[in-house]
């Protein structure tokens, strides 16, 4: 097919590009020790975290940004950023989604997620994080009947500060990159889980959550813990605005799994990529780890990654316990000028772990994206074992796809496997379906989600189908 | 139903077809023989729209309409339909479902609702009965670690599930072992109707065996040289296609 045909159809516009207006109480921009204590006290935070927050700040003020990824952006003034925004009137929670302001409501249902409906179909608990504070939590009894915790982090902190204390920073340490840090020292909600020991949560988990008062940063932090025979699945899906502003998103993802227990971990991720030229979108800088704890324990990653202007992102596992599994399923879609580093960190350390990686690349329009995976098997984890399967389509002639794989073999008994493929969008491919009388843009869909197929079947019933349908809306009008 | 008239096509500048006229009527069967490299596949490409080939003269028309003036998907939906001589792969994409969204394409460029699923998944394994292929196929990615004999057969289930005006099968018979080719000529016999025009691009006399032509023309260096009833491809069975091709040049 033409190029320039091409050309003229990778241009669409956002189709969830809307801004609420929802007044919000904003501090002024800028970063310092007085906004970390105005954020921490808004929260009603004890000390001990306001403490830990300024020690992330003091180590992340002698930090630089990595430079290593494969992305190209402008430097960010980290003190135009303003680092708290929330609806007003934080103390007049709304108790059912009756009270729920009309225009959030509103705004879900542009998103296409009606929440009572979904949460009583599905019977997903959806805990909706509407800028940076938590509006609604659907679905509280019947969790807290079988002893799950799901809630904000900031309610987390105020009620089970003895949980969040253990395990907050555990996984992730406030030093560990210049992101990771800042996201610590100035993080202004998320999502908490806690699963007890034997407890299959009864329900999928779902936060669904979105950017909306213009210029302002999004620092969530998530912290889930599984005990010991526990089992979870998590979703975390998100959307934002149109905008003119970069924005900078850094959040950081925290898991843990004891003996026996089982993370999922899926994610759909579809925020605002910029306009034609790259102008406007979101920056997704996001650290995501998760620490399979005990022995026999397993964390499974699946995210479908399809917004954003730039997307540094690596969801990682380190496989302490004997036996345990990491799992990485992921399938990334670039366009436009979108700019995507992502992969995944696999880190063998107990005996006999074993870590699986598929990665989906596809690359459109004047898009491009690396895949960076590390697989790190330690010196004492005998007979550890890794298989890597990365491929990457392209659309067009304009567009580019990376891949940087790192292996760190520590031990003589590991079995590391990788393959990797690169191919275009067969015209012979596009020709066979659109002789059948199937038009190109529905074969292109046809053809690409074939090529997503093994990572789709790892997410949830409900999510894969949302996930097929963003991959359409995001390759609209990728070719001619 | 079909006119070709004076088509000329270059491929990368090369002259492939050079003049060729061809009419085809509905209810009729027409066989296109000829040696390699005569241009064969290269008529069935243009008529279906393949990129790559550049028309440089002339017209086809099908049913009335400019056929070059409409895009591949267009041609497929007023009824023309290529069988691949190698059908392509196309992994992940199961094969049902394929089937399903040209079909529903097509009713829909006629002004059809969607099929019914009920009624699809009905004449779905019926035809597929029919081609001997097993219901696992239809859930299996188009094409893919498929046999050659089983590339083709999946090639004639999707004529028999969307009921083409025009039918045309490049090489259909290529590597095919004799039962296959028994199956996949039975496929297309049941396709033979008086609204309905079969075009067989094919090297070998032996389809013309299982399926019988009402016409049979010779290609050679881009034009039709010579037309006749199925008796001419015993000819060309017996005699080669020199001899043609020095009648045609005397």
């Amino acid at each position: 097919m033409a190029s320039e045909e091409m050309e003229q159809l990778v241009r669409r516009e956002y189709k969830q590009g809307f801004v609420t207006d929802i007044e919000s109480d904003t501090v002024p921009p800028g970063l310092d020790e007085s906004v970390i204590a105005f954020i921490s006290q808004k929260k009603d935070e004890p000390q001990w975290m306001l403490e830990w927050r300024l020690e992330a700040y003091r180590q992340w003020l002698k930090m630089t940004p990595p430079s290593w990824a494969h992305l190209e952006y402008p430097e960010i003034d980290y003190q135009a950023i303003s680092y708290f925004s929330a609806p007003k009137k934080p103390e007049d929670r709304p108790q059912s989604l009756d009270e729920v302001d009309p225009k959030l409501l509103e705004t879900y249902e542009k998103l296409g997620i009606p929440l009572h409906e979904r949460a009583a179909l599905a019977g997903v608990a959806v805990d909706a994080v509407f800028d940076s504070v938590s509006v609604t939590t659907t679905f509280k009894e019947k969790l807290a009947e079988a002893g799950v915790i799901f809630c904000s982090i900031s309610e987390a902190i105020r009620e089970y500060p003895e949980l969040v204390r253990q395990y907050l920073g555990t996984v992730v340490p406030q030093a560990d990159n210049f992101f990771a840090a800042l996201n610590s020292a100035v993080f202004t909600d998320g999502s908490f889980v806690y699963v007890p020991e034997g407890v299959t949560c009864p329900m999928e988990l779902s936060t669904y959550f979105r950017i909306n008062a213009a210029n302002t940063g999004q620092f969530e932090r998530t912290l889930i813990i599984c005990d010991k025979k526990a089992q979870v699945s998590y979703l975390e899906g998100c959307t934002a605005p149109m905008r003119d502003e970069n924005q900078l998103h850094a959040a950081v993802v925290e898991l843990v799994a004891l003996e026996d227990a089982y993370i999922k971990y899926s994610t759909v991720q579809n925020w605002y990529p910029g306009d034609e030229d790259g102008k406007g979108g979101i920056y997704n800088f996001v650290t995501k780890r998760g620490d399979c704890r005990g022995d026999r324990s397993r964390i499974s990653w699946t995210q479908v990654e399809t917004g954003s202007a730039i997307t540094w992102k690596y969801p990682s596992c380190m496989l302490r316990g004997k036996e345990s599994i990491g799992e990485f399923y992921s399938v990334a879609v670039t366009n436009g000028r979108q700019q995507a580093d992502t992969g995944t960190k696999m880190v063998h350390i107990g005996e006999n772990t074993r870590s699986t990686i598929v990665a989906k690349g596809i690359a459109a329009g004047h898009s491009d994206q690396a895949y960076r995976g590390l697989v790190k098997i330690g010196p004492r984890a005998k007979g550890a074992r890794n298989y890597t399967q990365c491929d990457s389509l392209l659309i067009g002639d304009k567009c580019g796809a990376h891949t940087f794989p790192y292996q760190e073999i520590g031990n003589s008994s590991a079995t590391v496997e990788h393959e990797a493929t690169t191919s275009k969008i067969a015209d012979d491919q596009l020709f066979y379906c659109r002789a059948r009388g199937i038009d190109e843009e529905d074969a292109v869909s046809m053809i690409v989600n074939g090529f997503c197929k093994d990572v789709f079947q790892e997410l949830p019933m409900e999510f894969a189908v949302e996930a097929e349908a963003l991959l359409n809306v995001t390759l609209e009008g990728s070719v001619g | 139903m079909l006119e070709v008239k004076d088509l000329h096509v270059t491929v990368e500048d090369k002259a492939i077809l050079k003049g060729l006229d061809l009419t085809v009527n509905a209810g009729e069967v027409h066989a296109i023989m000829g040696p390699n490299g005569a241009g064969k596949s290269t008529l069935s490409a243009v008529i279906a729209g393949k990129e790559g080939y550049e028309v440089t003269q002339g017209t086809i028309l099908f049913e009335g309409q400019d056929v070059l003036e409409m895009e591949i998907e267009e041609r497929a939906r007023a009824g023309l339909l290529l069988g691949f001589q190698y059908p392509i792969e196309i992994p992940g994409v199961k094969n049902i479902y394929l089937l399903k969204a040209a079909l529903n394409a097509q009713r829909e460029a006629r002004g059809e609702g969607e099929i019914p699923a009920p009624e699809f998944m009905k004449l779905v394994r019926e035809k597929s009965a029919q081609m001997q292929m097993d219901p696992s196929f239809l859930q299996r990615a188009v094409n893919e670690g498929f046999s050659g004999g089983e590339k083709k057969r999946n090639e004639i289930l999707q004529m028999l599930v969307l009921e083409p005006k025009l039918a045309m099968l490049d090489e259909i018979d290529s590597g095919l072992d004799i039962d296959a080719m028994k199956i996949v000529a039975q496929g297309v016999n049941s396709l033979r109707s008086a609204g309905r025009a079969i075009l067989l691009v094919t090297h070998y006399q032996r389809l013309l065996n299982h399926i019988e032509p009402d016409r049979v023309h010779v290609l050679v260096d881009g034009r039709i040289v010579k037309s006749g009833d199925k008796e001419l491809a015993l000819e060309l069975e017996a005699r080669g296609y020199e001899w043609v091709l020095e009648e045609s040049v005397a």
